[in-house]
């Protein structure tokens, strides 16, 4: 098959049907229809307001403590380069950490979580439903709805309930009711199942704030907007430290809100080699893993086309991952787009890597990531020490991992 | 072109009566005993078929509809299973219409061409396709209506006079009211409601109009049935599969009996809703 013709910007999408390609559209309900056109109203509305972006810009700033870092991780650098020669390469390319670990509530969501509720307040929702795989979008949108005094309901799936119980705990004491949803594996996927059905029940006040990048036209250009900040700061950021361009950016991939964060604003940047990192659980052989795009094929799921796992009857799998962010068997409609255009490259981290890279970072980094971040770093340390010492590979550190200490304990089988 | 739905409809108007519409869902518990089940559809007084397409992540269903889905899927069920049903159960009866019911990664896996040339070869009447509105007519629903099949799809009351034309524009068959904002298996919405809902499409379309969502009992079916084409009962023909099954789905009776015991109940309240309109 030929690979469609490279167009002049991958920076345009979607078209006015929502679609990347053949990717993203509306494959919703007709009760959920007039909800997302209504969305899609006030969306066009607002991006190019000035009051609304001021708004976001202070709370941004104030709240959630932007601009992110870009930091020097000297420490891994330095272990990288150890690496390279010990292979006898003697090279090792200069690795930088987009901090988001550092925003309020400790992840890249937050940046979402800001524009979507501002989004609901202008639309005089009365109540605020999300769904949330590690709990780190959950965390963020209990913390917005917090701070603007909406009423809650987060949808967790009851596996992800149990292995990031931190999260759930913070949830709770910042007012949000959390429900365990106990279909299938109990992870990510059902719990957005169950988030849609309470939207199609209560549709007149609740205002859906999906957390990644996927979801029925507009989520994935809104969500990619309110995170593309990443990659918009990261891009001036390294201009004016190193005074050009990375030869390499990284970040992990589960519905893809922090990757295409940090991808978007640099996709017309042709010399940026872009990878984005699938979680491989325990190998692509079986179907431990969720490595959609690696492995998977393109379907219909939670309102879009995208890459999915599924059986040979197009019935969805649950897929595995030692993070419970990554752990989802679709991926936002963009990448699977940016995937089949070439200009991304996507590869999977198994959760083997992913543990070594977030026992690794905490020791020589004195930074916990959390395990999504860490196949990002995973894939880094496969990569840059075949790298030259004065090339540059940017990693988005895309939350902290404080949730995670639980389950990389039982992965070491330590007791805590 | 008419189609086994058209004619059906017709008949019941000249008779002066709605129709029940039931729901069953393909190969629950297994694929012999849901067949046992449909075939007995028609007998108990069932006008019209609508059969289940299993599918691992139902977004509008409630809980007794996912746990029939997931059923089926444990038992091996698959569109070619669901679409060999169809044409098993047609062979012994030509007359009843067949809607398909589900969602559209099952068929989009399958191959839309594909799926329209077996699904007329088995004696599909109609679709339902729950996760395809009109914004995606193209998808399945301009290769249906050219195939032959109706596509018939969902009003709810989020859909407003402006967006009904709309939803309306390539409907066939019949349009299906969702009776409320919900999902399926609900408590039913408050039937004075439902009834103008009905004649607020009725304004917009001469197709008939069949209300679903929260309809469970023989009294409910009479009452919805005074005012609309139709009704539709999904979640209590599934539950009754439900209860005669053990905890570990041994069947404690028989499904397909269970089934039309309660579906003769319910064509007993259809069959009495105009005369008690009429009284």
């Amino acid at each position: 098959m030929n690979k469609p013709a490279m167009p002049n910007s991958f920076r345009t999408g979607p078209d006015e049907q929502g679609m990347f390609g053949i990717f993203g559209g509306r494959f919703v309900a007709e009760t959920l229809m007039p909800l997302i056109l209504d969305l899609e109203r006030n969306w066009n509305e607002v991006k190019n307001d000035p009051d609304f972006k001021a708004e976001l810009q202070n709370l941004s700033t104030h709240y959630a403590g932007r601009p992110s870092k870009l930091y020097f991780a000297e420490g891994l650098t330095r272990h990288l380069r150890e690496v390279s020669s010990a292979k006898g390469l003697g090279g090792g390319a200069k690795v930088y950490f987009k901090r988001e670990d550092l925003n309020h509530t400790g992840s890249h969501k937050i940046n979402n979580c800001l524009g979507q509720i501002l989004l609901a307040k202008r639309m005089g929702k009365k109540r605020i439903i999300a769904e949330t795989g590690a709990g780190q979008h959950g965390v963020a949108s209990a913390t917005v709805a917090a701070r603007f005094g909406y009423p809650c309901v987060v949808y967790m799936g009851a596996t992800d309930v149990a292995r990031q119980s931190p999260n759930v705990f913070r949830m709770k004491l910042l007012g949000a009711e959390v429900r365990p949803v106990t279909a299938g594996h109990g992870t990510l996927k059902d719990a957005m199942n169950e988030a849609l059905r309470d939207w199609v029940t209560n549709v007149e006040d609740t205002y859906y704030l999906i957390g990644t990048a996927a979801g029925p036209h507009p989520y994935p250009e809104l969500v990619r907007d309110f995170q593309s900040v990443i990659g918009t700061e990261a891009r001036a950021q390294i201009l004016e430290q190193e005074g050009r361009l990375p030869d390499t950016i990284i970040a992990a991939v589960g519905g893809g809100s922090n990757a295409i964060g940090l991808f978007h604003p640099f996709l017309d940047d042709k010399d940026v080699r872009i990878i984005g990192i699938e979680a491989g659980g325990r190998g692509l052989d079986g179907i431990e893993h969720c490595a959609s795009m690696s492995a998977g094929k393109p379907g219909v799921l939670h309102g879009n086309r995208t890459y999915l796992l599924q059986n040979g009857d197009g019935q969805i799998m649950d897929g595995h991952s030692i993070s419970a962010g990554l752990d989802y068997p679709g991926v936002g409609p963009e990448h699977s787009w940016l995937r089949d255009s070439g200009r991304v490259e996507y590869v999977p981290i198994l959760d083997d890597e992913a543990l070594e890279a977030f026992q690794l970072t905490t020791r020589v980094e004195g930074i916990i990531p959390a395990l999504e971040s860490a196949h990002a770093i995973a894939h880094a340390m496969k990569i840059v020490p075949s790298m030259d010492k004065d090339q540059i590979v940017i990693v988005n550190l895309s939350g902290r991992g404080d949730k995670d200490v639980h389950t990389v304990a039982n992965m070491l089988g330590m007791e805590i | 072109m008419t189609t086994r739905i058209d004619r059906r409809m017709a008949k019941l108007k000249s008779e002066g009566r709605p129709a029940l519409v039931t729901y069953i869902m393909g190969g629950d518990p297994d694929y012999d005993t849901a067949l046992a089940i449909m075939k007995g559809l028609p007998v108990a007084g069932s006008d019209i078929i609508e059969l289940g397409m299993p599918f691992s992540d139902p977004m509008a269903d409630g809980p007794a509809i996912q746990a029939a889905g997931l059923r089926a899927l444990k038992g091996g069920q698959t569109l070619a299973r669901t679409l060999k049903m169809a044409s098993e159960f047609r062979a012994g009866d030509d007359e009843t219409p067949i809607v398909l019911m589900g969602y559209y990664n099952p068929i989009y896996i399958y191959g839309v061409d594909r799926f329209l040339a077996d699904a007329k070869a088995s004696g599909i009447d109609g679709l339902i396709v729950v996760d395809l509105p009109p914004e995606m007519d193209e998808e399945l629903c301009i290769p249906a209506l050219k195939a032959g099949v109706n596509f018939i799809r969902l009003a709810t009351p989020t859909t407003d006079d402006k967006r009904l034309p709309k939803v309306l524009q390539n409907t066939s068959g019949f349009v299906y009211y969702v009776s409320m904002t919900g999902i399926t298996g609900s408590a039913l919405a408050d039937t004075a409601k439902v009834s103008a809902a009905v004649t607020r499409i009725k304004g917009h379309t001469a197709l008939p109009v069949c209300v679903g969502f929260g309809v469970k009992t023989a009294e409910q079916a009479r009452v919805i049935g005074a005012s609309a084409d139709g009704v539709v009962v999904g979640t209590a023909i599934v539950n009754a599969v439900a209860n005669v099954l053990g905890p570990r789905g041994e069947k404690t009776a028989d499904p397909a009996e269970a089934v039309a015991t309660l579906v003769s109940g319910l064509a007993q309240g259809v069959r009495s809703a105009r005369l008690a309109a009429a009284e």
